[in-house]
């Protein structure tokens, strides 16, 4: 029986392509025209070949503010953030998973319940408080201030949890006869075989990471550690004409890493997803 | 080249016995296997002698070395494991050099072992493969490689066979045993099989309910089970049984169907209920002997296994040579010599007395 290609279900998912891609296409052709024209609302969806220089500028953009940082410093902050929260959050879950999962301890069970319990406390309910303590560590304006309470991180423990209660007790036990302690084992037998839930996870947690706010604008007021989220906001706050295309030419710098990290993972992203057999 | 001897072992789990103080003594180069219903312990005690899982009591002596706390992996004891347990991202070659270089061997000795195993094996062709392009057979033969390499003291196989199909168990099987013996390495072999028990076996260990039922050669335990379960346990099909009180002098039993059978000899029950077992083979066609009603035939090609009923409804199987039986009954007789008597009230096999 020949399969007759589905041109309804192709229409559909045109559709929400060009839903999805129009904004960043907005995005982009607004990047390459007149700041003025922009602010007339007389916006053209054909972008102009002959202004993409407009990319390298925004790049030394410094956002129209006195004493403001280029762009490319926010998104090298942006960066060293999203890759701390990101390795930081793995680092620390990967360990408490594989203390709740492989370990007997006294009050195991308490321990992984009190780290359920944070999922209901995230970053924005406890920002008063974890503001405070930071303040109280002098930690404000310190990329440590900026990143580590961003990282305890109980969904990725609880990820890690579920993908190691799924290696099969044999591969543990073959291991352990085999000489290999807690750690070699974490390091020649874990880490290995769940590499691709770990890249899966790195993508989400990056993504997470970059794409902070609200943490941030509070404890980051220094420019030195302004993050290019932050400093689009700023752009569009400034008393004089607001440059659009910089700042459309910045979105477009800001959402390059997160999508370059996506686009390289993929295949180790999807996987991870999708894997079932261990 | 070791011995190994189990003192009173012990396991208690959740305030449930599972082994109920086991002794054993396995000589150097021998196999032994483990063999008995899925929950009788089997699998506890490799795990308890493998080291992972602690005993409640008892000790475990390698070589008179007590063992019986040590690191699993400080034991020199190697393991083979049900499914197999291969490490997924790593080649063959590393996965059998992998206990070797943990335990700091030079380069030169793990390429030497892991070459000679891979030889020993067959899978030289393999060793740059991962486990996931191996066929079942494949796997298993990694993992004996896995063991081979260390070059342990004791073997331990888990019903290593269990997730092949037959036609490869019973290769394997083979492999398997003639591997054991010419690197003359102690092993302990668990499986539920007991074929598989009967063929591998230098001794078996029938469990049942955390105690060792019997300890014998194959032969031994077919032929003179020590009691009512391993008798019923060992044989396919499963011995029938009887039960019947001793008259006279205790060299005849009178059977619940009617009939009065002569036995091997006199015996002595306290109560003087018995039960008498007969294999299936033993069974006797005798125009003057019990009446047994069939209820179904199962034909094997050179023999009928017939099964059927007695006058008070006590389950019979048969195993006719030829074809199947013209009618839907049949007379049979019981052969003193091939009768074994059993105490009715403790299970235990009775001997006759001389």
């Amino acid at each position: 029986m020949r399969r007759r290609p589905d041109y309804l279900a192709h229409v559909i998912l045109l559709f929400g392509v060009l839903i999805f891609i129009f904004p960043i296409w907005l995005m982009f052709a607004g990047a390459t025209q007149d700041a003025g024209a922009i602010n007339r609302g007389d916006i053209s969806l054909l972008p102009r070949l002959s202004h993409l220089g407009v990319f390298m500028r925004a790049l030394t953009y410094n956002g129209g503010v006195k004493g403001g940082v280029p762009v490319w410093h926010m998104l090298l902050i942006s960066l060293a953030m999203a890759l701390a929260i990101a390795a930081g959050k793995i680092v620390i879950s990967l360990l408490s998973a594989f203390a709740v999962s492989f370990f007997r301890f006294p009050f195991r069970q308490v321990a992984f319940w009190i780290i359920f319990i944070t999922l209901m406390l995230p970053v924005e309910v406890r920002i008063i408080p974890t503001y405070s303590v930071m303040a109280s560590l002098h930690l404000v304006n310190s990329f440590t201030g900026l990143t580590m309470p961003l990282i305890a991180s109980a969904t990725a423990t609880l990820l890690f949890r579920q993908v190691f209660v799924a290696v099969p007790d044999e591969l543990v036990e073959a291991a352990k006869m085999d000489g290999a302690g807690p750690m070699r084992f974490l390091v020649d037998i874990l880490i290995p075989v769940t590499s691709a839930n770990l890249a899966a996870l790195f993508v989400i947690l990056f993504v997470y990471g970059w794409n902070q706010y609200l943490w941030p604008l509070l404890v980051a007021t220094d420019p030195r550690y302004q993050t290019v989220i932050l400093g689009i906001v700023q752009m569009i706050g400034v008393d004089q004409l607001i440059q659009w295309n910089m700042v459309m030419a910045t979105t477009c710098l800001a959402i390059l890493p997160p999508v370059l990290v996506v686009v390289l993972m993929q295949r180790w992203f999807v996987k991870g997803l999708a894997e079932t057999d261990k | 080249m070791a011995v190994l001897e189990l003192h009173g072992l012990r396991k208690e789990f959740a305030g449930q016995t599972i082994l109920h103080g086991l002794d054993l003594r396995l000589d150097d180069g021998e196999m032994l296997v483990i063999v008995g219903a899925s929950g009788c312990g089997k699998s506890t005690l490799l795990r308890l002698i493998a080291g992972l899982e602690l005993p409640s009591g008892g000790q475990i002596m390698l070589d008179g070395a007590q063992i019986t706390e040590r690191d699993p992996a400080a034991r020199d004891i190697a393991m083979v494991f049900q499914n197999y347990a291969l490490y997924p991202h790593m080649s063959v070659f590393q996965n059998m050099a992998y206990g070797l270089k943990l335990r700091h061997q030079s380069k030169e000795e793990i390429n030497r072992r892991v070459t000679e195993a891979a030889e020993l094996l067959g899978i030289t062709p393999l060793l740059a493969r991962k486990p996931r392009e191996l066929s079942g057979g494949q796997r298993q033969r990694v993992a004996m490689g896995r063991a081979i390499v260390r070059e342990p003291k004791l073997f331990l196989f888990d019903e290593p066979l269990s997730n092949l199909d037959a036609r490869l168990r019973v290769q394997m099987r083979g492999e398997i045993r003639r591997l054991q013996q010419r690197l003359g390495i102690t092993s302990l072999y668990v499986t539920h099989d007991q074929v598989e028990a009967m063929t591998m076996a230098d001794r078996l260990i029938v469990m049942h309910q955390g105690v060792a039922a019997q300890i014998a050669t194959p032969m031994e335990v077919f032929a003179r089970p020590a009691n009512i379960y391993v008798a019923g346990f060992i044989g396919a099909p499963s011995m029938n049984f009887c039960t019947g009180r001793l008259v006279g002098a205790g060299d005849e039993a009178a059977l619940g169907f009617g009939a009065q059978v002569r036995l091997p000899g006199r015996f002595i029950s306290a109560s003087g209920n018995v039960t008498i077992g007969v294999r299936p083979e033993h069974l006797m066609l005798d125009p003057a002997g019990s009446p047994m009603t069939i209820d179904l035939i199962e034909p094997l090609g050179s023999e009928c296994l017939v099964h059927g009923k007695l006058a008070d409804d006590t389950a019979i199987t048969m195993r006719l040579p030829g074809d199947r039986p013209a009618h839907d009954h049949l007379t049979i007789s019981l052969p003193p010599s091939h009768l074994h008597v059993f105490d009715t009230e403790s299970g235990v096999r009775l001997e006759a007395i001389s």
